[in-house]
């Protein structure tokens, strides 16, 4: 955390109302933001029910917490830009919550009998937990720290660029949380933004098929048998690129 | 207590491609033959049928074409002084399940081993002496020479359209070929695939450097073709969705068009699915396979007698169910003897990311999990590796595989990952990024070896097989020399000094939780001794010589090609053996 952030989140906690001092203030304040979040969630819930979505709004997996970290989360690693929206605003939470709750996200092809124990490095994850399970715990962690450390601000609730500064953090695994490896921790949950960014639509996240339109890539319905000499480093691209749902 | 079943004549374990080459080669005698999958029945339509089968969340990402982990895995560790754990997630290989097995997920180059790969041992002490080969490394021959199997090599190809060029006809160098192949005696029946622009600038380069460019061998059809059994195949689509995919056009050759409606032509032929083979039943004296005892759907544990058992499983299925079965001696890595789990090998990789001008344009989605081209000037004994210090070689290649934005949305090092600046560095390298990537050959050694594991078990009770394996120095040093090549190769493209960019796929020890490739080899290896092998030059067991086993795991090393060439000619010569040799005398054939 910048100095002058740490001031300005400060000031703005009082601004609020939220004391410091108090035990039970933590929660109040994470009752408080989760409210927030939430509400802040549901244009990016509802924009999933529009033209071209594929997914209804609303989280099935994600409680209001949950929710409001993940958006956060994904509009920090995915941020608006003249390249595309932001990560709420292409379904990428959604995605995310409706993948924590597949066969997926409970582990379900997964190895996940006993005994455990943490290995070397090289032998890959080894913990008790599912992918839905990991996140959950995870996001829990990484709120009690910062409520720890920063008197009571959810992830969701802090700025911009204190966002960004705690999610290098945890990504250079320089971050410590008590219930799960930080790096595994961050790694699921990057892949799963990554994947609500570029999947095909019809999993709920890359809406309006930003990403493919960004970067030019024509979907899943081309064939390019008579294509590939005739293009040869010249760019091959299509108005809009087709996905499952355009072509089921 | 098992269901007993009415005996038939075979069980194959596997609808992948060394069973479904048995079933196949077996549906003119008529005999009763039972092939077991434990996936689920698939096949070109409906499963493959598009757009669905381009889902690359669900094929690349979650591997539905993978083995269900919660039912069987390996346990792993890098030495024996560690305590092996199990492989919990998807990890360094990706072993097929359903109807097909890998080779209905695969990515289709077909190769020929070399001359020299099929005697690694006798041909490194030919020409170097036997101070080469580390004390540790357990180096060995194959029981069967080049020359014996090209027929077979032969077969397959034919059987799979392959696309490719020959380089050496009866002797006779080929150009456009690989000037390196051993002597064939058929041109490819078909010919290569359309070159993708960064082919051809890997061409230029690597010709340039003075190496011997050539397309890869492809099992993805440049054309339509019908193969000599009447089967068709399409011409590829160049979509781009192979690796981990099954093909919708049938351009991608795979057991389940290629092989199994051929078996099913014997009316006595039956597929059960969903259907896990878990033990090879033995008679008293442990001699003689009676069958196998399988699991089905309901978790109903059903015995099936057999006068013969083919095991055609994935590596680690056909090792587990021999340790697990107790058939032939388990391999002691204090004492350098037994035979099963045996010269194990992995394989070793890296390359260079190189960055093109941005009028340049690679269309990345525009290709095939095969379509490349690839220099063998650095392969095989092809080069001299002893004054590089170690045994073995590696190909080294470009490819245009996939551009689907999910698994594919480079940038190159030193680029934000994601955030401000993230999107832009995708934007200028998505279009504009190619990789030489090199594939290494492992010689095998004592402390890499499968047993099975003391504390782990898999859904059906049986303790899980362990595989301990890591980098011996000999495959360290090939795989930082093969880097240097690739990035000497990657300068020669842009013109420029590529800093930092080649790299080993590995540095250090060997690490299981991240995917690097599905060639595995050894654990039930072939040979000429039984004192360091499990089965005889027809991949039949010495102990049990009902029992034939199939697959890479009858390699005695790796190469630095892709196993699926041998292994499909390898399942012809077996079959060949099984319905020449032995259904007239059965017993022993050594």
């Amino acid at each position: 955390m910048t100095e002058k952030s740490e001031t300005d989140r400060r000031t703005l906690l009082k601004l609020a109302g939220f004391g410091v001092g108090m035990a039970a203030a933590p929660f109040a304040a994470a009752a408080q933001d989760t409210h927030a979040g939430h509400q802040m969630a549901m244009p990016a819930a509802n924009a999933a029910q529009s033209p071209g979505g594929a997914v209804s709004p609303g989280y099935i997996f994600l409680n209001p917490d949950e929710a409001a970290f993940v958006e956060a989360f994904v509009d920090t690693l995915i941020p608006q830009d003249e390249y595309s929206d932001k990560g709420t605003d292409l379904g990428v939470a959604i995605f995310i919550d409706r993948q924590l709750d597949s066969g997926w996200g409970n582990g379900d092809r997964m190895y996940l009998q006993g005994p455990f124990q943490e290995g070397t490095p090289e032998q890959g994850y080894q913990l008790k937990l599912t992918p839905n399970q990991l996140v959950r715990v995870g996001i829990a962690d990484v709120n009690d720290h910062l409520r720890a450390s920063n008197g009571g601000a959810s992830f969701d609730t802090l700025e911009e660029a204190d966002r960004i500064t705690f999610v290098t953090a945890l990504e250079a695994g320089k971050i410590e949380l008590p219930s799960v490896p930080v790096r595994t921790f961050f790694n699921t949950l990057f892949q799963l933004a990554m994947d609500g960014f570029f999947a095909d639509p019809i999993y709920g996240g890359n809406r309006g098929k930003a990403s493919w339109k960004m970067l030019g890539y024509p979907g899943v319905g081309e064939m390019y048998a008579d294509k590939i000499a005739e293009w040869r480093n010249r760019p091959y691209r299509v108005d809009e690129p087709l996905s499952i749902q355009d072509l089921s | 207590m098992a269901t007993k079943l009415p005996a038939v004549d075979v069980v194959i374990v596997g609808s992948g491609w060394t069973g479904g080459i048995v079933a196949k080669e077996l549906a003119p005698t008529g005999l009763k033959v039972v092939m077991f999958e434990r996936g689920r029945p698939q096949d070109t339509v409906p499963d493959f049928a598009g757009p669905q089968a381009h889902d690359a969340l669900k094929y690349s990402r979650r591997l539905h074409m993978v083995q269900d982990l919660s039912q069987e895995t390996i346990t792993f560790r890098n030495s024996m002084d560690q305590v092996a754990l199990p492989i919990r997630q998807h990890g360094f290989y990706w072993p097929g399940t359903n109807v097909g097995g890998s080779g209905a997920h695969w990515s289709g180059l077909t190769w020929r081993w070399s001359e020299w790969e099929h005697k690694m041992r006798s041909g490194t002490i030919g020409k170097y002496g036997k101070s080469l080969i580390p004390e540790d490394m357990n180096l060995q021959d194959w029981p069967i020479s080049y020359d014996e199997l090209e027929p077979y090599y032969d077969r397959f190809e034919k059987v799979c359209g392959i696309s490719g060029k020959a380089g050496n006809l009866k002797g006779r160098k080929v150009a456009g070929g690989n000037p390196f192949e051993a002597p064939r005696q058929n041109e490819y029946p078909t010919p290569p695939m359309t070159a993708s622009h960064v082919m051809t600038l890997f061409d230029k380069a690597t010709a340039n450097l003075g190496y011997h460019p050539f397309p890869i061998p492809t099992a993805n059809c440049s054309q339509d073709y019908v193969n000599p059994d009447g089967i068709a195949l399409g011409q590829c689509h160049y979509c781009g969705h192979c690796t981990a995919f099954g093909c919708e056009a049938n351009a991608k050759a795979s057991p389940h068009f290629l092989m199994l409606p051929l078996a099913r032509k014997n009316p006595n032929f039956q597929l059960r699915t969903n259907a896990t083979v878990v033990k090879i039943n033995l008679d008293s004296d442990g001699k003689r396979a009676t069958g196998v005892t399988y699991v089905d759907a309901r978790g109903r544990e059903i015995e099936q007698p057999a006068d013969l058992v083919v095991l055609g499983a994935f590596v680690t299925g056909n090792v587990h169910l021999m340790l697990h079965s107790g058939i032939g001696k388990p391999y002691d890595p204090k004492t350098n003897t037994g035979v099963i789990g045996r010269n194990y090998a992995f394989q070793g990789g890296g390359g260079a990311r190189l960055l093109l001008d941005s009028n340049t344009f690679t269309n990345p989605f525009m290709g095939s999990g095969a379509l490349g081209s690839w220099i063998d000037d650095f392969n095989g004994d092809n080069y001299d590796f002893a004054k590089a210090g170690y045994i073995g070689g590696g190909g080294i290649s470009i490819g245009s595989n996939s551009g689907d934005p999910l698994t594919y949305h480079p940038t190159m090092p030193g680029q934000p990952r994601w955030g401000k600046g993230w999107k832009k560095a995708m934007v200028d390298a998505y279009h504009h990024v190619a990789g030489v990537s090199h594939q290494g050959a492992v010689m095998s050694y004592r402390q890499n070896y499968f047993d099975l594991d003391p504390t782990y078990r898999d859904a059906f009770g049986r303790p899980m097989l362990r595989l301990t394996f890591d980098w011996q120095p000999n495959e360290q040093k090939l795989m930082a020399a093969h880097s240097a090549v690739c990035q000497r190769i990657a300068e020669e493209i842009t013109g420029r000094k590529e800093g930092g960019a080649g790299m080993p796929r590995s540095f250090g020890h060997f690490n299981s939780g991240f995917y690097q490739t599905t060639h595995n080899t050894g654990g039930v290896v072939f040979g000429d001794d039984p004192k360091t092998s499990a089965l005889n030059k027809y991949c039949q067991s010495w102990d049990v010589p009902n029992l034939f086993v199939l697959g890479s795991c009858v390699f005695p090393q790796n190469a630095g090609r892709n196993p699926t060439g041998p292994v499909g000619a390898l399942a012809f010569w077996a079959a060949d053996a099984i319905t020449k040799k032995y259904l007239k005398r059965p017993g022993a054939l050594v």
